[in-house]
């Protein structure tokens, strides 16, 4: 099943209709409140429209063209990025840039300009798309490239699906020598020392991203694991461990969270004194490498039926360890983090989407249960150190952030407003914009 | 490298069939009434490892057209060793009740134009000495009910029809295959509520390809609704007459 609308954080809500769209040679609908659904893999409610419709885009999921000589895939938005491993990886291609999950649609892809492990290297999933196809529900198909319809292009990419329901995708895949990578882990015991590592490891590797012990204090505040990569040639039969099999699934939602405190230091302790996190030379295949989480189907059921938020901010380089600091401190007082705490050092790229999260800076991404009020006064308190920095929040996982804090985020908010489909809206939208009509 | 009609093949079980197939290397000609989404999954088809795929276009009401298809597909693919015939609408109950034009029309395209493919291609298949007919029913045929009995009637026809040809055709080594899916994830089916009973398109489509290849001779998909339809067929009219399903 699809999930009816449920967006990834699980947060109480209605269910909602769910309507799909069944060929990229149709109309859309007549109606007053649409919003393209690709995977439901954002968190918040940047993927629900609430007293609306959800144009349900799974069923475009074509390949309609691939060139294993240039490496340009054209695909239909509704096509996972797992499907186009699937035909690349075995000609030699992958994703120039990947999310931590492979379980996402294109045209969700495109919308929330995505960011991976090598974004000092690559930039967003943005500078890697083509051109797309855009519907509009007047029924215009303006085909958008950086030379075509150029302002379009740009609204759209990280355009959160309200500028029109993106059809098809054209995207640059990267050469890669087989599915295998190999790099090293290394404990960190503070963020200076992550933030030193990050900087000194940005040339040679294409890939760093770091974990965090969000439970850790006082002395130990700001420890973790620092993991980094390249994509290598695919070891000598034998010498490599064998390629992940299935997976496993959370069956069933507990009824209450299984992440509190006590597991959450077990966790993080444990996690942080394995042996491989001090692996001097590690080989991964690409699944467990990127995408960890989805070898647990349905992973998100364990913070139990209230759901959870992530909080994912940015914040400028020169600021970043006073800053991150302050957050840590918070959040371990709180004693209401996660094990998922991820770090990572954006690069330089000026992203291409008006409306796009990744800036320079470093990346701060924790889960956060949802126990109701601390939880949210926790996630604003954040807000504060985040807009007194002059960072950003992520849409994509956002389901609180104040109207306020979002347009400071995004000055370009009232731009990309002009390219909002009249019939398009969001339940985020028209939070962040104040607006109350559907 | 199998060589397969698929009759409907804008219809999502049968794209997901279609893509098994593809993946396993074969050989397709699809027919069904639109030509842009037929192109489309042919594209999709060919970068999924199809040797070849051929579309054409036709509407199932006209029977009188089924040699010529039949024609078509085997000249085009240079043979026929399987076909599955997947088209269908799922018809307006209401609409059924209040108009024999209605009726008759969705008998023709969810009972009639089955078997009549069926005849075209169970006397070809018996020549050659082999082959798979593989027929969309549905468990709605196993028995009728106040909310869909058109269809329902429709499909009862279809399992009949596909069971006495299965017979004949046994010993001259034919395989026909009855397909009843229970509730799919389709375009179709948008407008319902879904639960647990709910299957994939995908989940469907991997079940028939493994049935096409076994020999089965029904196959219920997903496996649970044969035992549910055991129960379901079992109830008394006496009592099954005052219930609302």
């Amino acid at each position: 099943m699809r999930g009816h609308g449920v967006s990834w954080g699980r947060l109480p809500g209605a269910a909602q209709q769910l309507l799909p769209v069944r060929s990229r040679h149709e109309a859309l609908p007549d109606l007053p409140s649409m919003l393209p659904w690709g995977n439901g893999r954002s968190y918040g409610d940047s993927c629900r429209n609430d007293g609306g419709v959800l144009l349900d885009s799974g069923a475009l999921d074509r390949y309609i063209a691939f060139d294993p000589a240039t490496g340009v895939i054209d695909v239909e938005a509704g096509v996972l990025l797992s499907a186009i491993i699937d035909l690349a990886l075995p000609n030699g291609w992958f994703l120039s840039v990947t999310p931590g999950t492979r379980a996402v649609t294109v045209g969700g892809a495109i919308a929330n300009d995505v960011h991976g492990k090598n974004h000092h290297r690559a930039g967003s999933f943005g500078h890697h798309v083509l051109g797309f196809e855009l519907l509009r529900s007047d029924g215009t198909v303006l085909p958008c490239s950086p030379t075509e319809n150029p302002e379009w292009f740009a609204a759209t990419i990280g355009g959160l699906g309200l500028t029109g329901l993106i059809r098809r995708a054209r995207l640059q895949l990267k050469r890669v020598a087989g599915p295998w990578l190999r790099g090293d882990s290394q404990r960190f015991g503070s963020l200076a020392e992550y933030i030193a590592i990050a900087a000194a490891s940005e040339r040679d590797w294409e890939y760093t991203v770091a974990w965090l012990d969000c439970s850790a204090a006082g002395r130990r505040l700001g420890r973790g694991i620092f993991m980094r990569a390249n994509h290598v040639p695919s070891p000598a039969a034998g010498a490599a461990p064998p390629a992940p099999g299935g997976s496993l699934r959370l069956p069933f939602t507990p009824p209450l969270s299984a992440v509190n405190g006590l597991s959450l230091r077990l966790f993080n302790t444990l996690y942080f004194h394995r042996p491989a996190a001090a692996a001097r030379d590690a080989l991964w295949h690409y699944r467990p490498y990127f995408y960890p989480l989805d070898a647990i189907g349905d992973w998100n059921r364990m913070y139990g039926p209230q759901g959870f938020y992530q909080y994912q901010c940015v914040v400028p380089q020169a600021d970043a360890e006073r800053v991150l600091t302050e957050m840590l401190q918070r959040i371990a007082a709180s004693g209401l983090g996660s094990f998922l705490v991820v770090l990572k050092t954006f690069g330089e790229h000026a992203a291409r989407g008006l409306l796009s999260f990744p800036r320079p800076g470093v990346t701060l991404a924790v889960d956060f249960p949802n126990r109701g009020e601390r939880t949210l006064a926790l996630l604003d308190a954040l807000d504060a150190l985040t807009r007194s920095a002059g960072g950003a929040v992520y849409p994509a996982k956002d389901a609180r952030m104040s109207a306020a804090a979002f347009q400071q985020y995004f000055p370009q908010w009232q731009a990309f407003a002009r390219h909002v489909d009249p019939k398009f809206t969001s339940s985020f939208w028209r939070r962040v914009t104040g607006s109350t009509t559907q | 490298m199998r060589r397969i009609l698929i009759m409907g093949a804008t219809s999502a079980i049968a794209e997901a069939t279609a893509r098994e197939f593809a993946a396993r290397g074969a050989a397709l000609f699809l027919v069904g009434r639109n030509a842009d989404r037929l192109a489309a999954i042919a594209d999709d088809l060919r970068l999924r490892g199809a040797v070849q795929v051929d579309t054409h276009l036709m509407d199932a009401r006209e029977l009188s057209r089924y040699p010529q298809l039949v024609d078509a597909a085997t000249q085009c693919l240079g043979g026929l060793d399987t076909a599955l015939i997947a088209h269908g609408t799922l018809s307006d109950q209401p609409a059924a009740q209040a108009s024999i034009e209605v009726l008759l029309d969705e008998l023709q395209v969810n009972a009639l134009s089955h078997m009549a493919l069926c005849t075209e291609l169970g006397n070809r298949f018996e020549a050659q000495g082999h082959g798979c007919i593989a027929v969309i029913s549905s468990v709605a045929g196993d028995r009728g009910r106040q909310s869909n009995y058109v269809y329902g009637a429709a499909k009862a026809a279809v399992s009949a029809f596909t069971s006495g040809l299965r017979q004949r055709l046994h010993s001259k080594g034919v395989h026909v295959l009855t397909i009843k899916p229970g509730f799919v994830d389709t375009p179709m089916t948008a407008a319902f509520r879904k639960g647990p009973l709910w299957a994939t398109p995908a989940t469907v489509g991997k079940a028939i390809v493994g049935a096409i290849q076994r020999g089965t001779p029904v196959l219920y998909t997903p496996w649970f609704w044969w035992p549910i339809m055991q129960i379901i067929r079992n109830i008394p009219e006496t009592i099954f007459r005052r219930l609302k399903l």
